[in-house]
């Protein structure tokens, strides 16, 4: 088989076929368990059968679904993949369209059958360095029927038919985990039906609550602390996003907790573009739910504020300036120093679009009137820097929006505006004669660490010699008993 | 908040001992608050400083309370500062006080970040052998108690990394406890945590009884082994490894193989690949026995698995399996059941699997003898030089000294020569600087006669390269070639055609001319410097390009050592004199440096030998204020000395120049 012709049966592009090839057995890793192939045959329809036998057929039909196929392999067996093809088809409209077929017994054959197809060990990135952004993404090659049985399911868990009193038994925590696993494949395919498919769990099975969201914890946390690679995060934080919005007030410690401890360092992530807009509305969504958290947020955003990647950096202040959009006043008092002073920093950065951006929060109309309120502690802030970078930055922009800025200023409040211009230059100098006196303390700090391990030095060297003597006296006065003797 | 007048404090310090109270924590604490994060990671990185300022008791009394409170910083800080505390034990007073450094260490232990948590262990860890047995049990033992129960999930994966170091020296109560949390971390709720303790488990295997060996570990070790996640599971296989040695042989077969040989078929490649990783090392931990009746059908199994990966780590391992295996069975155990895997993987479908074979295969010839070596490895090697990927040809061209001990290369040459060719014209230029590199070693193999008959155009081909690297490594080349056939043998087969190149058209490879006489110079001896090559730079000092003029002088730097001091003075000299009035401002620079570089030379290397000596005598901290001193002190005397020194440095002449220096004891 390994000269088999290049095939188009699946339709997907050239690259993902010629990857597909070179990996040949990955979602073979599957039938490793598989005794013998089993030879499919067709059965009747599932219209064409009568009400009695409606179930048994639908049952056998489950089981025909159990077989696997290698798509990797794409001329092999094709009657059966094509047998299996129809057979899911049925399925899926049976479960879809006709009233009354979910009955108690299908339960467990339904979700067999879905846990044989998916549950697999996702196979090894064909690409160490696979950046999301940049790279295509390896398609699952048995999507033809992997596609289906996720339609089944979704059908299943949709149909009107469907008792979570009955399913909770078959999709448990186990079968959860392994789904929540799954989120992690490079098919954005597949992760697209899974988030629909974990939504609609969450939403129907109350039980699993609490066990989604801890695994989900997790899975975050070691995203963020022992891999930094996990492809479903997006997907994973859309997903609770809407669950945040569905939180009961107070918010309770738990959630909270997720907030601080797992979705703000989520910033930190190397990947965090890809799944950035789904972080920040879960940010802002906890914010609108409860006021009080807005201060954890902002310091622990200012906490890990990119150091070198500005890119990062222009991310982090669309994210400030979503959360000041809704944030209330009272809470604005409790961190303007902090957030100010970064967004002075970023204005005074030399890559333009850093500066553009913070500099943008000046046309935004809410944050106009915030800082307008709170002029008397903002400007002496952000004073200094803006006078200095309007007078050094490398970019005609820049520099017209920061004229732009301490105009605006001017209006809000001249008489401290004047104020600042007139002790600018004392304030440097004082700043000046600072830096002059740490650099003393360090200096005299560390003469006297000199001394010190001079003095410690010379005590054990003392020590050394005093020991070396009284060893050779010790010695002589044996060798001349020795002698005496 | 900086209320203190630091000129008060600067200067007029008097004594080592009235010190202490010259500087207020108020000032230092400022120091480590400082508003700008660098400055507060330098003050950190220097807190040894302002411990040895304050002195060891205030250190204790004031500073470390102060940095245990606020430990809410930048995780580059805390960082610094948990590295710091390892080395802190002199600085609160010894081993005595040594526990002092607990509380700042156990917050860290318990920070999100993984870098920082990890060194706060570290240091944990060392500072633990600095406790006395007494100690251990009043303060170290319950901190990794309460890091074990702590809420979350971080500080219990901290507490996994601490339980080994202490167990050993606790009293036999104590030790109970140890093992009965450590059982309990095992079978933690969070992953995280089952990950830590599974990465610890061969290493608290280590220091138990062996009794609890056998009733806690082997319990943990399986219990983890059929963990859900793989990521646990593939952990326990390394732990596994471990425990595997400290078991009695008898044991073994009841105790570990049912798990380890689970671990070998895991559903997950992960788990797989990891125990084909840590093949040899399980080999040896298991035993002859054990190794022939189930390691080598789980070798086959990896050998063949379905995934890529995991094939490729179990090739990597061959040669080693084969090698460990027992003498009596060896040839027929490789025979039968290995090389038949073997032969299959030469034509994997993945380059990687290929090439880790490539990388090992040779090897196998040592072990097998010549005549296995010709009538079943030979066939598999000559298919390998022919494989489509290079690097597959190079793994097996880079271990060719392996084979030449069994069989000779002359088996080989044949086919040895057309991949040689292709390779050295690859049009990837790393796989042509990777074979410029097994050059010597190949020329060393295959004999002069052969060499200059198939090799040596390729040699001289690499020279006109037109990327640099590979005409840089070509000329290195040629000096390592000169290095094993003699100068006799440069001078009539590679000097000709190098100095050939002085009139070539391009100057690139005018240029590679002066940079091979460079290489070649010091192997070639004076003679051929002098009578061949000498000229040819004299005449290239007339180029019209500039880059040529200055690498001329340059060249006539570099080849200044191999010249006898007249010629220098006569010849060379002349045309760096020359060189250095050219109107070409580089030219003259380089030429300036070559005249003054010479006479330099000699006594910057002197001073150089001085400099590690005083650097370990005084630590470094000192030196950068006293070198300056010291430098220009040094540098008169060894005016003076330098021609009476001895070639070796022997510490007592240095040491007497260093206190001569010092003016301590004339």
């Amino acid at each position: 088989s390994s000269s088999s012709p290049p095939c188009k049966v699946d339709g997907f592009p050239r690259r993902s076929m010629r990857r597909a090839r070179q990996r040949r057995s990955h979602s073979s890793s599957q039938f490793r368990y598989q005794s013998s192939q089993v030879e499919l045959t067709p059965l009747p329809l599932l219209k064409d059968a009568p009400v009695a036998e409606l179930h048994d057929l639908f049952c056998k039909k489950l089981q025909q679904c159990c077989v696997l196929f290698d798509f990797l392999d794409c001329v092999a067996d094709l009657k059966g993949k094509e047998i299996k093809r129809a057979a899911l088809n049925e399925l899926v409209e049976s479960v879809a369209t006709s009233r009354g077929v979910l009955i108690e017994p299908l339960y467990p054959e339904a979700i067999k059958m879905i846990s044989v197809n998916i549950f697999r060990t996702l196979p090894p990135s064909e690409n160490p360095e696979f950046d999301p952004e940049e790279d295509e993404p390896a398609l699952e090659a048995s999507w033809p029927h992997l596609q289906l049985v996720y339609e089944f399911f979704l059908r299943f868990l949709e149909s009107p038919d469907f008792q979570p009193s009955l399913a909770k038994r078959y999709v448990d925590q186990k079968f959860v985990l392994q789904l929540l696993e799954l989120f992690d494949s490079e098919d954005p395919r597949e992760r697209e039906y899974l988030k629909t498919i974990l939504h609609r769990v969450y939403g129907k099975l109350l039980g699993l609550r609490a066990y989604i969201r801890k695994q989900i914890n997790n899975i975050f946390l070691r995203f963020i602390y022992e891999t930094e690679r996990f492809n479903g995060v997006a997907e994973l934080l859309e997903i609770l996003g809407s669950i945040i919005n569905g939180f009961a007030l107070p918010l309770k410690s738990e959630h909270k907790q997720f907030l601080v401890r797992v979705l703000i360092p989520l910033h930190t992530a190397k990947s965090l573009s890809i799944f950035h807009a789904q972080l920040a509305y879960c940010v802002v969504q906890f914010m609108e739910k409860d006021a009080t958290v807005t201060e954890h947020i902002i310091r622990g955003l200012l906490r890990y504020w990119p150091k070198t990647c500005t890119q990062k950096e222009v991310m982090f202040l669309g994210e400030i300036e979503e959360i000041l959009d809704v944030i209330e006043p009272s809470q604005f008092i409790r961190v303007q120093e902090p957030l100010f002073k970064q967004i002075a920093a970023c204005i005074s950065s030399p890559h333009f679009q850093v500066a553009e951006r913070a500099l943008y929060f000046w046309n935004n109309e809410y944050i106009l009137s915030l800082i307008e309120e709170n002029c008397q502690v903002i400007l002496p802030l952000v004073f200094g820097t803006l006078y200095r970078v309007s007078k050094e930055h490398w970019n005609q922009t820049i520099i017209s929006l920061i004229y732009n800025v301490l105009k605006t200023f001017m209006e809000m409040n001249s008489k401290l505006f004047d104020e600042l211009t007139a002790s600018y230059k004392v304030e440097k100098q004082k700043e000046v004669k600072k830096e002059r006196e740490r650099a003393e303390l360090w200096r005299n700090l560390e003469d006297l660490q000199e001394r010190r391990l001079q003095s410690l030095t010379e005590a054990s060297r003392n020590q050394k010699n005093l020991q070396e003597r009284e060893n050779t006296t010790k010695s002589q006065s044996e060798t001349s008993a020795a002698n005496t003797t | 908040k900086n209320n203190v007048n630091i000129k008060e404090i600067g200067p007029g310090m008097a004594g080592a001992d009235s010190d202490d109270s010259l500087y207020p924590i108020a000032v230092l604490i400022d120091e480590l608050r400082n508003e700008d994060v660098q400055l507060r990671l330098n003050s950190i990185k220097k807190l040894s400083t302002i411990a040895l300022a304050l002195g060891v008791e205030r250190t204790r009394t004031e500073l470390l309370p102060f940095l245990t409170d606020t430990i809410y910083d930048e995780d580059e800080v805390l960082l610094a500062l948990a590295e710091q505390l390892g080395n802190f034990t002199m600085l609160v007073g010894g081993p005595e006080y040594v526990h002092c450094l607990l509380p700042p260490l156990e917050s860290l232990a318990t920070v999100e970040e993984t870098v920082v948590r990890d060194k706060a262990v570290e240091s944990l860890r060392k500072i633990s052998h600095e406790h006395s047995p007494v100690d251990l049990e009043v303060h170290f033992e319950p901190l990794v108690k309460r890091l074990a129960s702590g809420d979350w999930f971080t500080s219990r994966t901290s507490a996994c990394g601490l339980f080994s170091v202490c167990y050993p020296r606790v009293s036999s109560t104590v030790k109970a406890e140890i093992r009965q949390h450590f059982r309990t971390l095992c079978s933690d709720d969070t992953p995280m945590v089952r990950r830590a303790a599974a990465s610890k488990l061969g290493e608290f295997a280590k220091v138990l009884e062996l009794e609890y060996v056998k009733s806690d570990i082997i319990s943990l070790f399986t219990a983890l082994a059929s963990d859900e996640q793989d990521s646990v599971r593939l952990l326990a296989v390394e732990a596994g490894v471990s425990i595997a040695t400290l078991l009695p042989q008898e044991d073994l077969e009841a105790l570990v193989m049912p798990t380890l040989r689970q671990a070998a078929e895991d559903k997950s490649w992960r788990v797989r690949y990891m125990v084909a990783d840590k093949f040899s090392d399980l080999q040896k931990a298991v035993g002859p026995e054990i190794t022939k009746n189930d390691l080598v059908p789980a070798f086959q199994n990896l050998l063949k698995d379905c995934e890529a990966e995991v094939r490729a780590a179990a090739a990597n391992k061959v040669k080693e399996f084969c090698e460990n295996l027992p003498e009596d069975s060896r040839e027929t155990i490789i025979m039968t059941h290995i090389l038949p895997c073997v032969k299959e993987l030469v034509s994997d479908t993945n380059q990687h699997v290929k090439s880790a074979l490539a990388s090992v295969i040779m090897g196998l010839s040592t072990i097998l003898g010549k005549d296995n070596t010709i009538e079943h490895l030979l066939p598999l090697f000559l298919a390998q030089l022919k494989d489509e990927c290079p690097e597959v040809r190079l793994n097996i061209i880079s271990n060719l000294d392996c084979v030449n001990e069994v069989i000779g290369i002359r088996q080989l040459s044949q086919s040895l020569l057309p991949a040689i060719v292709e390779l050295a014209e690859d049009a990837k230029w790393r796989v042509r600087l990777a074979i410029i590199e097994y050059m010597p070693l190949l020329a060393g193999q295959l004999g002069v006669e052969f060499f200059d008959e198939k090799l040596n155009s390729l040699c001289m081909a690499w020279l006109v390269d037109h990327v640099y690297a590979i005409r840089e490594a070509a000329t290195c080349n040629l000096m390592k070639l000169v290095e094993k056939f003699g100068a006799e043998w440069a001078q009539n087969t590679i000097v000709p055609k190098v100095l050939g190149m002085a009139n070539d058209p391009n100057y690139l490879h005018r240029m590679t001319t002066l940079f091979c006489i460079n290489a070649l110079s010091e192997v070639c001896g004076q003679e051929i410097t002098t009578k061949h090559m000498l000229p040819v730079v004299f005449k290239m000092s007339n180029d019209q390009v500039a880059n040529v003029r200055f690498n001329v002088a340059k060249s006539l730097q570099k080849i200044g050592p191999v010249l006898d001091s007249n010629c220098l003075q006569t010849e060379v000299k002349p045309v760096l004199e020359k060189l250095a009035s050219d109107q070409d401002m580089d030219v003259k620079y380089f030429a300036q440096e070559a005249i003054s570089g010479s006479s330099t030379g000699l006594f910057m290397e002197k001073q150089c030998a001085l400099f590690p000596l005083s650097k370990k005598c005084f630590r470094d901290t000192w030196l950068p204020k006293c070198f300056v001193q010291l430098f220009t002190k040094q540098t008169i005397l060894l005016f003076i000395l330098t021609p009476n020194l001895p070639a070796e440095p022997s510490c007592s002449v240095y040491h007497h120049l260093l206190n001569l220096s010092l003016g301590s004891h004339i």
